[in-house]
């Protein structure tokens, strides 16, 4: 089962989620696929294991065959390659990595080469599996990375997958083909705001999915009134409490020193079990 | 004309109550929403919508069912999986490259334009701003945020206002790049949490990286004052100067609610006085503004 952690809203405690179930329940893999942010180890203290590195394919452009006819300029969607009749300039940070441009060119002068992104990191918490992304200070593509962070998932484990932030491509490609989404929201008019935008998202993808309210006690209850006009199972409550505040402000996932928490996340886990087999 | 992004690297430290409150302050600065994913800006400065403009961000196959022969040639060269076993194009998927209606033989694909999401342009008590919203599972973030700043250029070149102020996405990715290109200053808000600090540490990067000049503030210090002191030393070590501490005060969350900024809500609290000395420090460090 793939259960992802998202949120429309930054910093409402995704990664405190994902990290805190990851570590109740057994037999499971953490994938960190905020990897313009990636915070889930600074949580977990991993024991390190390997490093891989990620490439995209870019064009490279034989000068000798070139004939400055411009033909990949014009078929590139965005705006990479730049043709002019005495050089041609290549964006990299542009290059969604088509292959589009070989195509196009008639003289055969474009191959394809690998150019770094970003790296795949390894580790384990005892028998708690973690991979992460982390995308190099300066590219813009984050989605290549969470495509091979996700190429990693194993099968016959719990897969838990800590989302990055907000609700456009790195999102969408990082819950494609999970079997639910908990939805992390806070009681207060940005996190509703930012809550029905996410449900919007997933309702247009066909994944189910249910809230966890951060944080309650602050702000309002509109997110309440919501999710019970839309028939969203709000799954689990966790109130601000300062020493969860404080924990997590040391980088310490609170289940592990309130261990009342690591049942409420392995009752979380079993509802998400028992919604996703009906 | 001035460009000020507020940046953060994490979410939720506080971009936004920030980026409202200097609006307040600044008077006559253009405002630009640059979070298009989950913009929230308007909830605390309530716009008055003047213009609405589509953004056709990227394009998207359709295949024409009656050309296809089921060859599946698209499938197989599409890079992006759009292209399903049944070939039909999966929107979500789809990053309008071009590719399959380049190679399809019998000619069956064709590339339409599509409205990715809205660009506005508004007005509030406190300047103009101009905003948008990026449709639900769209992509091309980056290219809305720079349609965003260029609506607030034009709007600024037009009221005359030499200050835009730019509420920027969280990440350090393609719409943050797009926020910060070509600012004069960023100024980064920080919590004093684990996360906070390595966040803002790679923020810091990308803004050197891309030759703008940074300034920071940490929210919420008292929460952690060792890690306050932590992020504290970093800067000085970096050069980087720190121009404010704001405390943890729940009335920022009251005034949220309220639907108002700090400034407007508690002038007389401690944040309200502390973001004004962010503003003061950030218009002598820069020369932003009159004020």
């Amino acid at each position: 089962m793939i259960v992802a952690v998202a949120s429309g809203k930054g910093g409402t405690g995704k990664t405190s989620v994902a990290v805190n179930m990851a570590l109740s329940v057994g037999n499971v893999q953490l994938l960190d696929c905020d990897v313009e942010e990636p915070n889930a180890y600074l949580l977990l203290n991993p024991k390190m294991h390997s490093t891989e590195p990620v490439y995209v394919l870019v064009p490279n452009i034989n000068e000798e065959l070139c004939s400055h006819c411009g033909e990949c300029a014009k078929f590139c969607q965005y705006n990479a390659i730049f043709v002019s009749p005495d050089k041609n300039l290549f964006f990299p940070e542009l290059c969604h990595s088509c292959g589009g441009c070989t195509l196009a060119c008639p003289r055969q002068a474009i191959t394809e080469e690998k150019r770094r992104i970003g790296a795949l990191k390894f580790g384990t918490v005892g028998d708690l599996k973690l991979v992460y992304g982390e995308l190099d200070v300066g590219e813009p593509m984050a989605v290549p990375l969470i495509k091979a962070v996700k190429s990693q998932i194993e099968d016959n484990t719990n897969v838990i997958i800590d989302a990055p932030v907000g609700t456009s491509c790195p999102v969408i490609e990082t819950v494609r083909e999970s079997d639910f989404c908990v939805l992390v929201t806070e009681p207060t008019p940005f996190g509703l705001h930012d809550l029905k935008i996410t449900v919007e998202v997933l309702r247009k993808m066909s994944i189910p999915f249910g809230v966890v309210v951060n944080r309650s006690g602050i702000g309002d209850n509109k997110v309440y009134q919501y999710c019970e006009e839309e028939n969203i199972p709000i799954l689990m409550e966790i109130p601000y409490q300062r020493k969860i505040a404080e924990l997590y402000s040391r980088g310490v996932p609170f289940s592990l020193e309130m261990p009342e928490w690591k049942e409420k996340f392995q009752t979380l886990f079993s509802e998400i079990t028992r919604i996703v087999q009906e | 004309m001035k460009q000020l992004t507020i940046l953060s690297g994490k979410g939720g430290t506080g971009k936004t109550t920030l980026t409202a409150s200097l609006a307040v302050l600044a008077r006559n600065a253009v405002l630009a929403d640059c979070d298009v994913d989950a913009p929230d800006l308007h909830m605390l400065l309530h716009p008055e919508l003047i213009k609405t403009q589509e953004f056709k961000g990227s394009k998207l196959a359709v295949i024409d069912k009656i050309k296809c022969d089921n060859c599946v040639v698209c499938r197989e060269k599409c890079r992006f999986e759009a292209i399903t076993e049944a070939i039909e194009v999966d929107p979500i998927a789809c990053e309008g490259c071009g590719v399959c209606a380049a190679i399809c033989p019998s000619d069956a694909i064709t590339m339409i334009e599509r409205v990715s999401g809205y660009a506005y342009i508004s007005k509030t008590k406190y300047g103009y701003m101009a905003h948008a919203l990026l449709s639900p599972g769209e992509s091309n973030s980056g290219k809305l945020v720079t349609l965003v700043r260029q609506n607030a250029r034009i709007l600024s070149e037009k009221e005359n206002s030499d200050l835009i102020i730019i509420d920027g996405p969280p990440g350090i990715g393609c719409p943050v790049i797009a926020s910060l290109s070509g600012v004069d200053v960023s100024l980064v808000i920080t919590e004093p949490t684990m996360s906070g600090i390595h966040d803002l540490q790679r923020a810091l990067r990308l803004i050197k990286h891309f030759n703008v000049r940074s300034l920071v503030c940490v929210n919420m210090y008292d929460i952690n004052k060792d890690n306050t002191n932590k992020i504290l030393r970093f800067c000085e070590e970096n050069g980087i100067k720190v121009v404010g501490r704001i405390p943890f005060n729940p009335k920022v969350t009251e005034a949220m609610v309220n639907g108002k900024t700090i400034i407007e809500y508690a002038p007389e609290s401690n944040v309200a006085k502390e973001i004004e000395k962010i503003w003061k420090n950030c218009q002598v460090s820069f020369n932003l503004g009159n004020g």
